[in-house]
């Protein structure tokens, strides 16, 4: 898997794609930071970014490197080593170069600007693994959908449906769904549904971090428990990670059995 | 002869009590009576000081009924074995110092205390430690009083098993400094006292209120700060409160807040921080207020508004990083007034580079009136969908008050607020 | 070397393979050969494992390759379609080619036959379509493995390419290689092939050498008597395609 991770990931790090991502990310965070008067108000601005960008951005990347080297996965289909390392591989190296360009276009600007000794450190440590897992989700997503099917415009248009689902719909449904039914109990409900979907996940994770004060001021038990002491960034990472694995696991058990 | 030796004596007896050079100093050392301290006050004469060595006694109920100043020498310990109040001082002019106080035990039927100070003037409590006091310091109808520089720690499990750390009642013109108060039900608590100043205290991690107010009027406190409190001061039925330069941070929990305000009048909040509560200031009731210079950052709601609030004048404040940063009832913000603060997630402009923003800033959010009806809808914060929602209702406000607005918002942080 | 028993494959409710039994192991170029749908992709994508038939047994070197990988260590295959990753150079696709089959080709010589010197360097996505074909050729030939699989060789390729191919298949032929080939070049297979497998429907319609093909069909060159066959089973070959 080694072997065709660093193939991969020497051809994706010097793509195109990958150097105008990071060139945007970089001109994005500078700005913000050249623009914006406090370093807190910047991270929200980058959240909404991170949350909104990031996973339209990995699963469109990624499909599309799915569909570009459709052919010479038939080549290296022909060769001696296992199915599973050659997507296992590609996977982890488009996710990797991806990754790699949110932390650099997000992260050297940071840098020169100092956060590493700024109070607000925390909160941007979380924006960058929240990214990261979201990055890492959603190519994860759109490779399973990939595999899954053949034509390529059917893959990228539930790539599309899925995210916009995930992004906005998700959350409509939810308010809607709390409003209808205001007068039940409806905690574990909200809290449920929030842990099965990994871009509301991820924000929750920032919350924990940046509107700590508000969340502390529900009544319910539920709540208290899960955002006091760390039980819910607990529960948040293992639900991404969640996100990761069962896509993940998917596409070993799909490449096993798939026809080229 | 007998009259000059008479009239002698009196001479004698009133230098004695005027001028401490004349004034005895009985010691008192562990073990050496029954009850050495009290025994010590019984023997003593007004202006007398006792010294108490180090060591550590145990005491039934002291009355300390003579102007006399009590001095521990290295903090000896008075203990209460957990059945008794430790110090009832009825006379004035009473100086307790230096000791450490504790074990009082709890009970239900009378409020014990570390000292009370009963009906009297001018005493002064300072430099004590007093643990796992009921009450801390007990001021009953006390006047003209001081405590300073004490640090008061309870372990208050629940509020209906735990006292205050410094409780005042009816009681005129105290000074309370330095203070720390801890782990009690109310940090420092007044009910029907006037004319006092309470500074530099720091009251953390108690049940109720590190500061509550009731029914006491022309009060200041300032510098003080208080953090972990179940709610930072609670402020009510009382007027003519001023509120300078004290911290309200981390007060966290479902009905928390750093400042509490309940039918109070004419009184002024000014240079205060308040960091991450769950509400920066709840205000109820309350009218003709001004709200000025104050830094809100990072709280859950930064002001919440309830009905009845007449004349509030929010003006020059730092709103930066709260989730909400107002939250107001429309019939209620009619005399109420936004202006010139600084908003963190003002979206305006500046053209004309007057460091006013251009397009006034509405702090009331959609989003925030969902939450009151629906309150689990808060973990949607800052989701995508709720900001279309919020853009929306910003483009065309239906549902937001119309009138909370403010015309005149700062581009950048006000400065000389206070120090973060 | 390679034992095909019995091989069924379909796709959904096309049945792509029928019962298909075959042996490769004398050396030798093999054309498979059949109208569009016939199997023959389907065929050699079994062979490779990059299908996986419904039933039915492929051995290789006597050994079940189900579940195998291992024994494509001994096949070079050379895909219908040349694309590589666009930012990689050819020495880097050879590099990793290399490492997978933990064995270092020995290209010089067929580098300098394709003239591919002034290409080594480049990005695979800057080269024309004829060079990644010859750089295609490179990575199937460049092994030395005793099973070759020729999918479209000739494809891009201008002539002088076409030729030097010829030349190198004759070569690998006699340096005993079993060469299995598939194109709609006829030409090609009439020049290159001594034996044919001719695929229908998923049957194997007629095995054996170009010589008894045309006296079945009664024909001199191999054209007609391929367009007699489709012909003859034009309904069926026709509802496939």
């Amino acid at each position: 898997m080694y072997k065709i991770f660093r193939f991969y990931f020497s051809d994706l790090i010097r793509s195109r794609w990958t150097i105008l991502y990071t060139l945007f990310y970089l001109l994005l965070t500078t700005g913000l930071l050249l623009l914006s008067p406090n370093i807190s108000k910047v991270i929200i601005s980058l959240m909404n970014v991170i949350l909104f960008l990031v996973p339209l951005v990995a699963s469109m990347l990624g499909i599309l490197y799915y569909y570009n080297t459709r052919d010479f996965i038939e080549l290296l289909l022909a060769q001696p080593l296992n199915r599973q390392n050659i997507f296992l591989g590609q996977y982890f190296s488009i996710s990797a170069s991806l990754g790699i360009s949110l932390l650099a276009g997000i992260g050297i600007p940071f840098l020169f600007y100092g956060i590493l000794s700024s109070p607000e450190i925390f909160n941007y440590l979380t924006l960058l693994v929240t990214g990261l897992f979201l990055n890492f989700i959603f190519a994860a997503i759109a490779f399973l959908l990939a595999l899954k099917n053949e034509n390529k415009i059917r893959a990228f248009g539930s790539t599309i449906i899925l995210w916009l689902f995930f992004a906005v719909i998700y959350d409509g449904i939810i308010l809607l769904l709390l409003s209808f039914f205001r007068d039940y109990p409806l905690e574990k409900f909200t809290l449920g549904a929030s842990l099965l979907n990994p871009i509301d996940l991820s924000r929750i994770m920032i919350l924990l971090q940046l509107d700590i004060a508000a969340l502390m001021g529900f009544t319910g038990a539920v709540f208290s428990k899960f955002f006091g002491s760390g039980f819910g960034i607990a529960i948040s990472l293992s639900s991404l990670a969640l996100w990761i694995l069962i896509p993940l696991w998917r596409i070993n058990r799909i490449s096993l059995k798939k026809d080229f | 002869m007998r009259v000059f030796t008479f009239l002698f004596l009196i001479f004698l007896l009133a230098f004695a009590e005027r001028n401490p050079a004349y004034a005895a100093t009985i010691v008192v050392e562990p073990n050496s009576s029954q009850h050495p301290i009290q025994l010590a006050i019984n023997q003593a004469n007004a202006g007398d000081t006792i010294l108490i060595k180090k060591g550590t006694y145990f005491v039934a109920n002291i009355l300390v009924h003579k102007r006399v100043t009590i001095r521990g020498i290295n903090n000896p310990v008075i203990d209460g074995n957990g059945e008794t109040e430790i110090f009832t001082v009825s006379s004035d002019g009473v100086i307790i110092e230096g000791l450490h106080i504790q074990n009082t035990g709890i009970s239900y039927l009378e409020d014990r205390a570390g000292i009370r100070l009963k009906q009297n003037s001018h005493c002064i409590i300072r430099n004590n430690k007093l643990v796992n006091t009921f009450f801390g310091i007990y001021l009953e109808k006390s006047t003209d009083a001081t405590i300073e520089n004490n640090l008061i720690t309870g372990n208050a499990i629940e509020e209906n098993a735990s006292g205050n750390a410094i409780h005042c009642w009816y009681s005129k013109r105290l000074s309370i400094r330095h203070n720390q108060t801890i782990k009690h039900r109310d940090g420092i608590y007044f009910e029907f006292v006037d004319n006092s100043n309470i500074a530099e205290n720091e009251s953390k991690d108690n049940l109720r209120y590190g500061l509550h107010f009731m029914f006491s009027n022309d009060n200041n406190y300032f510098q003080n700060s208080f953090s972990n409190n179940g709610a930072g001061v609670a402020v009510m039925f009382s007027k003519c409160i001023n509120m300078w330069e004290n911290r309200f941070y981390s007060n966290w929990g479902r009905a928390s807040y750093g400042l509490l305000l309940k039918e109070i009048t004419d009184t002024d909040i000014s240079n205060n921080l308040f960091r991450e509560n769950t509400i920066g200031i709840y205000v109820e009731g309350s009218s003709r207020i001004d709200y000025h210079h104050n830094e809100f950052v990072r709280n859950g709601w930064a002001i919440k508004m309830s009905g009845g609030c007449l004349d509030n004048h929010v003006l020059l404040n730092n709103f930066s990083g709260n989730s909400f940063s107002l939250s107001a009832l429309a019939s209620s913000t009619n005399s109420n007034t936004f202006s010139h603060n600084f908003w963190s997630d003002y979206n305006g402009y500046d053209l004309d580079k007057d460091n006013i923003g251009d397009i006034p800033h509405r702090p009331m959010k959609l989003f925030d009136q969902v939450v009151q009806k629906t309150p689990e809808a808060l973990v949607l914060l800052r989701s995508l969908f709720i900001d279309l929602l919020n853009f929306s209702e910003r483009v065309s406000p239906i549902f937001t008050p119309e009138n909370i607005c403010d015309f005149h918002p700062w581009i950048t942080p006000v400065q000389n607020a206070v120090e973060l | 070397m390679i034992n095909i028993k019995n091989l069924h494959k379909s796709f959904g409710t096309n049945h792509v393979l029928n019962g298909i039994d075959l042996d490769f192991t004398r050396h030798g170029i093999t054309a498979i050969l059949g109208p569009n749908g016939s199997g023959k992709t389907t065929l050699i994508k079994s062979i490779l494992g990059m299908v996986i038939p419904d039933s039915g047994s492929i051995r290789f070197m006597g050994e079940s390759i189900k579940n195998k990988y291992a024994y494509r260590n001994h096949i070079g295959y050379l895909p219908q379609i040349a694309r590589f990753p666009e930012n990689l150079k050819p020495t880097e696709l050879f590099q990793l080619l290399g490492n997978l089959k933990n064995t270092r080709p020995n290209l010089d010589n067929l580098i300098d036959r394709f003239n591919l010197g002034q290409h080594l360097n480049t990005r695979l996505g800057k080269l024309s379509g004829g060079t990644r074909q010859k750089i295609n050729l490179l990575q199937a030939f460049g092994f030395d493995s005793p099973v070759i699989i020729l999918d479209e060789p000739t494809a891009g390729l201008d002539p002088v390419s076409v030729i030097e191919l010829k030349k190198l298949m004759r070569e690998e032929e006699a340096r005993g290689k079993i060469i299995l080939l598939t194109t709609h070049i006829i030409s090609f297979v009439e020049d290159m092939a001594e034996e044919m497998v001719f695929l229908l429907d998923g049957h194997i319609h007629f095995r054996g050498d170009k010589e008894a093909l045309l006296n079945k069909y009664k024909q001199t060159n191999l054209e007609p008597a391929i367009a007699d066959i489709l012909r003859a089973n034009a309904a069926p070959a026709q509802a496939i395609s």
